[in-house]
């Protein structure tokens, strides 16, 4: 089988059009960003210098002054680097001038010219190439799936492996569309086009991370032999129709496969991580905000404790085998995920405190489950067998903590956990530890100036509990910053995970975590980029899709 | 004021106390000192043997006294041996036991011994610090401008295209942490794929004779992570300043736009990124870590992850000091900073 290039025989018809379409987006791009510095587009066009000689220099030479610095710098840097002539021109002071003046002059022209067109024309220009770009995007897509395999190359194969992705971003993107005025401020996303974009971003690693079982092509742990840092597109050895679609890595694993597994793991760990630190941080800084006073001095100090503690030097103390082995990471997860349960439990009890019904029907069984998955989660232990054992311990010994006990339950699996083995509780743990600490500031910000309010007094004259007025009068009143905040925040966990991985912190060495490749991978760089470069890029894009995603929101939610 | 700068003190007094406290314990717990007996002594001692070893250097003894002993407030342990030669905390190699001094602390100025450099930790702190400081120095040179300006051009016409490219900007660049850019940019500025080769993919050679070629890259990659937070901050408070009751009064009176950003709003808006530009410290020790590990630089990042991997109790202590310190100390300048350049705010 021959190797597959990057876009296979439709690469020779369709890549000048993408070429093309990318120069041009570009150049509209500077000239939106030039056209933007013109002077009457202020709002008060006829200030005092846009007319004379004096605004000539000031609106056309200092623009075409800037163009100049900036090309004669990197020029005479470049030349510095390579240390050799730029066309007649020795490196130095005089070459310096020289590019500075002419690209001044150049730079003035284009500037004066870039502002004879008006700007609504430049717009239409950006939003026509942007247009195109995202169409000759979506051909090479929509080739890559219903061409057959390999017209299109490996951009096609891995548009066609990934079809299931696709098929679920554009259901997921119609339904919403469809029924977007009945959907909030998840609605309103899609009148935003940045908070879209970002929306797709995310969109895209959650389905990879969903569908990763049938988007994977090879093994992600599996290494063939002959494939070490094979090139992208080289059809693997000894098997039929098989490709490493973005080649091996140095211990030849398949890249692309370690690519969408790695996505698994980091959309398993970070969301629910996030999660975990909001609930930690909402259940501490609403009293402290509320109530104020010694608590909120304390657990500030605290949280100014752990956020004085510089990030990596806490990875590098609390996420190792050796601590592990001590136990120190049960006592903080024994800490730290208690508060959800505590949290679930005050939401129900401050609502239903009145109807014991609802109390003992549904918030004491969803209560009692989470406090198993709790038990068996942090601590391997099934409330039962420990119960269990507890009663059999008296009976037939006398003696509770004896050593049957411990041995019974260390043989019984819990029933119900989140499965977490001790490396990933371990990130959980460091992960939510140090993202609780910043939650906490803002949820106690947050209450300090919502408790002000008048539906705050109300509620106080109608007799209603503090934790009521806490869990039902202010959080929901704080959700918009929160929720913008939970977006962010998922974001910056995952570039946390992908610190862990880089420095070979928590998972095993063979994981495929995007850190942990992206550390493998850096090793031969300057000779073998493509290990590397996919995770790097997968983690930038999801993590710019939060942002986006994020800042979409914050902007919908100011609207109102 | 000074009653504010005392009471500060003290509170950054107790945190770095804790704080060391916290990283004392969890160096010193039982895996920790076993990885540390078998470095010093051999990879192959039985259980026995670690244990007495521990016990002859002193590990055994409670938590807290070997904190005091560290801090230089317990006088240094000492231990007879068999033949009569009496080693210790403070007496190092090669030094009369009557010679050595009773504590030997940080109060004393003492950071102890590095197992792993088998050197003096104090001396090699400096030397190490002084190569990030160089970096460091170089970083902000280049992030703060950059920064500021693209945060004062998105921020003097909000919503406007330009505003949107520069934002657009700043996200990208806080969504692109060290050790993705920094592949990114070895990949396009120096590796044999892309064949431009303008910078050199390592550091190495930066720490004595530092140029556009070996020190670019280190330096862009901090700098990048670290600019679109700062700059956002700077748009923000820009746009915010922009709407203000005065600027629409300057624009009234028929000043010119530059005019207007350059004397009337630039300077209320830079208030608000100083703070931020301040905090930013603590983030870039981890930007620094990743990229001195990346770049091979061999600074005080490097010395951290060297330090933590081997498990150097000493050394990781007074890594951690320095940086703690660094970070409250910037707290505090960004405190009194903001009450010094925003005169509505008065601290009693």
């Amino acid at each position: 089988m021959e190797t597959l290039t990057w876009t296979g025989s439709l690469g020779p018809y369709i890549n000048p059009i993408l070429g093309t379409v990318v120069s041009l987006l570009a150049i509209s791009a500077i000239a939106t960003i030039m056209r933007s510095f013109a002077p009457e587009t202020d709002g008060f066009s006829r200030s005092a210098n846009t007319k004379g000689p004096k605004s000539i220099l000031w609106n056309y030479l200092s623009p075409g002054l800037i163009v100049g610095l900036i090309v004669a710098v990197v020029a005479v840097l470049y030349a510095d680097i390579k240390n050799q002539p730029i066309g007649p021109l020795e490196p130095g002071w005089s070459m310096f001038i020289t590019i500075l003046i002419a690209s001044t002059i150049v730079g003035a022209a284009l500037s004066a010219a870039v502002f004879l067109i008006p700007e609504a024309m430049i717009g239409l220009a950006l939003r026509f190439t942007a247009l195109a770009f995202c169409a000759v995007i979506l051909f090479y897509v929509l080739a890559g799936v219903l061409a057959p395999f390999g017209t299109v190359g490996i951009i096609g194969a891995i548009a066609d492996q990934l079809t299931p992705v696709w098929v679920g971003i554009v259901v997921v993107f119609a339904v919403s569309i469809r029924y977007k005025r009945r959907l909030g401020l998840y609605g309103k996303l899609f009148d935003n086009p940045i908070g879209m974009v970002g929306f797709g971003l995310v969109l895209f690693w959650v389905f990879c991370a969903l569908f990763a079982d049938m988007l994977i092509t090879q093994d992600p742990l599996t290494q063939v032999s002959g494939m070490k840092n094979k090139l992208p597109g080289t059809p693997v050895r000894g098997a039929q129709d098989a490709f490493y679609l973005l080649g091996g890595d140095n211990l030849a694993r398949d890249v692309y496969s370690r690519l969408i597994a790695g996505s698994q793991i980091v959309l398993s760990i970070a969301p629910a991580a996030t999660a975990f630190a909001f609930m930690v941080g909402i259940t501490l800084g609403l009293p402290a905000g509320y109530y104020g006073g010694k608590f909120d001095t304390f657990l500030s100090f605290l949280a100014n404790l752990v956020l004085a503690f510089p990030v990596i030097l806490l990875f590098y103390l609390l996420v190792t085998p050796e601590i592990r082995q001590t136990g120190v990471v049960t006592w903080v997860a024994g800490v730290l995920f208690v508060f959800p349960v505590i949290f679930v439990w005050t939401v129900m009890y401050s609502r239903w405190r009145i109807s014991p019904k609802v109390l003992a029907y549904v918030a004491a069984p969803i209560v009692i489950i989470m406090f198993m998955f709790y038990a068996g989660t942090v601590f391997k232990m099934d409330p039962f067998v420990g119960i269990w054992t507890t009663v059999m311990g008296h009976l037939n010994q006398g003696n509770p903590i004896g050593e049957w006990m411990n041995t019974t339950w260390a043989n019984h699996d819990p029933l119900v956990s989140l499965g977490l083995g001790p490396e990933k509780l371990n990130i959980f743990v460091a992960v939510v530890f140090v993202n609780s600490p910043t939650i906490y500031r803002i949820v106690r910000g947050l209450t300090m100036d919502i408790q002000t309010r008048d539906y705050v007094a109300a509620a106080q004259t109608r007799g209603e509990g503090p934790w009521y007025i806490m869990l039902w009068e202010i959080l929901p009143n704080a959700r918009g910053p929160l929720i913008v905040d939970f977006c962010l925040r998922i974001g910056y966990t995952t570039i946390l995970l992908g610190t862990l991985g880089f420095f070979g912190l928590g998972l095993s060495p063979e994981s495929p975590d995007w850190g942990a490749t992206i550390n493998d991978g850096r090793k031969l760089l300057s000779i073998y980029v493509h290990p590397a470069l996919p995770p790097a890029l997968a983690l930038m894009s999801m993590v710019l899709g939060l942002n986006l995603l994020a800042d979409g929101l914050r902007e919908e939610s100011l609207k109102d | 004021m000074l009653i504010f700068l005392t009471k500060r003190l003290g509170v950054m007094l107790l945190t770095a106390l804790c704080l060391t406290f916290v990283v004392f314990f969890l160096t010193n717990l039982y895996p920790n000192l076993e990885k540390v007996a078998k470095l010093e002594g051999t990879q192959r001692m039985t259980d026995v043997q670690v244990e007495t070893w521990l016990v002859r250097n002193g590990y055994t003894q409670p938590v807290f006294t070997r904190y005091g002993e560290w801090l230089g407030v317990l006088p240094g342990f000492t231990y007879t041996h068999d033949d009569g030669e009496v080693t210790g905390r403070c007496i190092r190699r090669g030094m009369e036991s009557a010679d050595a001094p009773a504590r030997c602390g940080v109060l004393q100025g003492d950071f102890g011994w590095s197992v792993v450099f088998k050197d003096e930790v104090g001396p090699i702190i400096w030397k190490r610090l002084g190569l990030t400081g160089k970096l460091m120095l170089t970083v902000l040179l280049v992030m703060i401008p950059s920064a500021l300006v693209i945060g004062v051009l998105a921020g003097m016409r909000e919503g406007s295209r330009l505003d949107r490219f520069l934002s657009t900007f700043s996200i990208a660049t806080t969504a692109t942490p060290e050790y993705v850019s920094g592949v990114i940019l070895i990949v396009v500025f120096s590796s044999r794929v892309v064949d431009l080769k303008w910078f050199k993919g390592t550091a190495t050679s930066a720490m004595e004779d530092a140029n556009f070629g070996n020190f670019t890259l280190p330096v862009i990659t901090i700098a990048l992570y670290g600019m679109g937070y700062i700059a956002r901050m700077t748009r923000a408070s820009m746009a915010e300043v922009m709407t203000a009751q005065y600027i629409r009064t300057a624009r009234l009176k028929g000043v010119s736009f530059p005019n207007i950003v350059l004397r009337h709003a630039l300077r209320n808006a830079l208030i608000a990124p100083f703070t931020v530009i301040m905090l930013q410290f603590p983030w870039l020790l981890t930007g620094v870590v990743i990229v001195e590990t990346l770049f091979n630089y061999k600074g005080f990042g490097w010395l951290l992850v060297q330090a933590a991997g081997n498990n150097d109790i000493e050394m990781l202590l007074s890594v951690g000091i320095v940086s703690v310190i660094v970070v409250l100390v910037t707290q505090l300048i960004s405190d009194i900073g903001y009450v010094y350049l925003n005169p509505r705010i008065r601290i009693g």
